[in-house]
């Protein structure tokens, strides 16, 4: 092994690219604060058998170490288990929501290629506590709000439902284990698959069309309708009553322009239970963030509450951005001994007006015409102080 | 205004099927594609700009978004397990995934080994069936393998069973079959939905869907 490799996913941020990081991120945190959501901070490392198995990443994708008694541990592969930990034992006390806000590295193991990071920083908001369509509206909204406030103008996100699609399969299929398996195809994004499956279906014809028709639910809030014709069961019906709802209040963001319904979207077997999102962006291949509602994870963590929250990637929002590195405009004060005193009296002043100064001793640099040319303006104190020579 | 989507095509045996396909469903392309050594077409007339890919690159391009849709086999989608959307079977260029070997070819009860140009369906394959074998990958004249003793067995695709048969082989068993699909950047799926679900439906009108 060369001294300069790393292990598989992981990744130097040099100097220009953390300062466009840094004010992305800033920028982001100031908005979501603004809207009473407190930060916090939770480990790094966390048990297995709590964080890591209730976690909505798959178990292959977990950094998985032992400590000294021999417990596992994982890096934590997303900060909404971790919160929802937090908040359970000690922060939610039923009196009223709480409304919770993060900036983190989080960890996922990768196998594929070289090129993906095995740790990215996610920055995020879980509103605990509150299972109202409101919450769902307030996080949406704070998200595209998140997005523009660091000048992200065209993006899209995708809303769907988890229990409509269970409502429907269920109520066709007859049972939760030939529900599963079709929710599988979506969840894989296997439209052909899905397709030949509800033909190879024992199902009369109008129960395949309706199981087909759940491919087309892609638009405006006029799908939700659509889909009122296919779904019978109160459980379905509530989800899409709960989407026009929602939908209603996005309106009252004035929002709106940015969402569109996807009921055909499965985003993860088991952990959402509710409305879910996905925000798309253009330049960057895959999601740039997304979110839901969970509202069975912290009874897990022992304290039943509901939950919802965001997560945006800032890997994937700065590339979206084109943010690839920003240059910061420095003043360079290259001096001789001779007059380090007055060299430094001047980079003094000019950080008290706020200025960034370099200060660099001629003797140190070999070549001075290279070294300047970072600078936005150079000052020179070289040779005998002008005092000294008029003697 | 509609924007501009980029194709990712595959290269070689699936081309020309794939571009007759699109002219059925009605686009006007070039007609010098395959004499040329370019590897990006622009045709501004369609809204398209098609890149050649080797194929099993295809969904590659496609998950990393720098291509919005392309054709690629199935074969190459199971293989490679891409975030892709797969939208639409395009019902050409049928064959079949197999396992092939001599007719009277004996297999080790030690390592047995298997050469293929797809590991991973290979692999999955196997412990899906609970045999344990040894994946020997190869980048192609796979039949070869069995022939000088590499491997017992092979897993590769077979059209017309031509190639097989003149080389001696056998097929032995049938994993899977093969049409090309088209494939759709999750990404692109959402802001260029109006442009993709146009081409999906033009496509969809030709092949029967």
């Amino acid at each position: 092994m060369r001294m300069f490799e790393k292990p598989l996913g992981m990744r130097d941020t040099l100097p220009s690219l953390y300062t466009s990081k840094r004010d992305v991120r800033d920028d982001m945190v100031k908005e979501i604060e603004r809207w009473g959501y407190d930060m916090l901070a939770t480990p790094t490392l966390e048990f297995y058998e709590t964080v890591g198995v209730q976690s909505a990443i798959l178990e292959s994708q977990l950094f998985k170490l032992l400590d000294q008694q021999g417990q596992t541990l994982v890096l934590r592969p997303d900060m909404t288990a971790p919160i929802a930990r937090v908040a359970a034992s000690q922060l939610y006390k039923k009196m009223g929501p709480l409304r919770l806000a993060y900036g983190a590295n989080v960890f996922r193991a990768q196998h594929h290629e070289g090129g993906r990071p095995a740790e990215f920083e996610q920055v995020g908001i879980e509103l605990i506590g509150d299972g109202t369509t409101s919450a769902d509206a307030e996080v949406i909204a704070i998200m595209v709000s998140t997005l523009q406030s660091v000048g992200l103008t065209h993006f899209k996100i995708s809303i769907g439902h988890m229990q409509f699609i269970q409502a429907l399969f269920e109520e066709i299929l007859g049972n939760k284990e030939r529900s599963t398996e079709l929710m599988q195809f979506l969840y894989e994004k296997n439209v052909v698959g899905y397709r030949e499956h509800v033909k190879s279906l024992p199902l009369s014809q109008i129960d395949k069309d309706r199981l087909l028709r759940v491919l087309t639910l892609r638009g405006g809030i006029e799908k939700a309708e659509e889909a009122m014709e296919i779904v019978d069961s109160e459980k379905g019906k509530r989800a899409l009553v709960e989407l026009q709802n929602l939908w209603k209040q996005l309106e009252a963001f004035q929002v709106e322009s940015f969402v569109k319904l996807e009921l055909n979207t499965v985003q993860h077997m088991s952990y959402y239970t509710g409305i879910l999102f996905e925000v798309y962006a253009a330049n960057v291949g895959s999601p740039v963030g997304n979110g839901g509602r969970y509202d069975e994870l912290l009874r897990k963590f022992d304290c039943s509450a509901p939950a919802t929250g965001f997560a945006i990637r800032l890997d994937r929002l700065l590339l979206a951005l084109g943010k690839m590195g920003t240059t910061v405009r420095k003043y360079g004060i290259i001096f001789s001994e001779e007059q380090r005193m007055e060299a430094f009296e001047e980079a003094k002043k000019l950080r008290q007006d706020g200025k960034i100064v370099v200060l660099q001793n001629i003797t140190g640099v070999p070549n001075v015409d290279q070294f300047v040319q970072e600078f936005e303006e150079v000052m020179y104190f070289l040779g005998k102080p002008r005092k000294e020579r008029e003697k | 205004m509609s924007q501009i989507l980029t194709v990712a095509m595959p290269k070689g045996r699936i081309f020309d099927e794939a571009v007759q396909l699109l002219r059925k469903a009605g686009y006007q392309l070039p007609g010098e594609f395959q004499d040329s050594r370019k590897l990006i077409f622009d045709i501004p007339e369609e809204g398209f700009r098609f890149i050649l890919a080797k194929p099993m690159d295809v969904s590659t391009y496609v998950e990393h978004g720098v291509a919005d849709v392309g054709i690629a086999g199935k074969d190459v989608l199971l293989e490679e397990e891409r975030d892709v959307y797969e939208v639409l079977d395009l019902k050409i260029s049928p064959c079949h995934l197999a396992v092939a070997g001599l007719p009277d070819g004996v297999i080790k009860d030690v390592a047995p080994k298997v050469a293929t140009k797809y590991p991973n369906v290979a692999s999955k394959y196997f412990r899906e069936q609970g045999e344990q074998v040894e994946i020997i990958r190869l980048n192609g004249s796979i039949e070869l393998a069995p022939l000088i003793g590499l491997a017992e067995r092979i897993v590769d695709i077979v059209s017309t069973g031509r190639t097989l048969a003149e080389n001696g082989l056998v097929e032995l068993e049938h994993i899977a079959n093969i049409t090309s699909r088209f494939i759709v950047n999750p990404v692109s799926y959402r802001l260029k939905d109006r442009e993709i679900d146009e081409m999906v439906e033009r496509l969809k009108s030709v092949v029967g869907e």
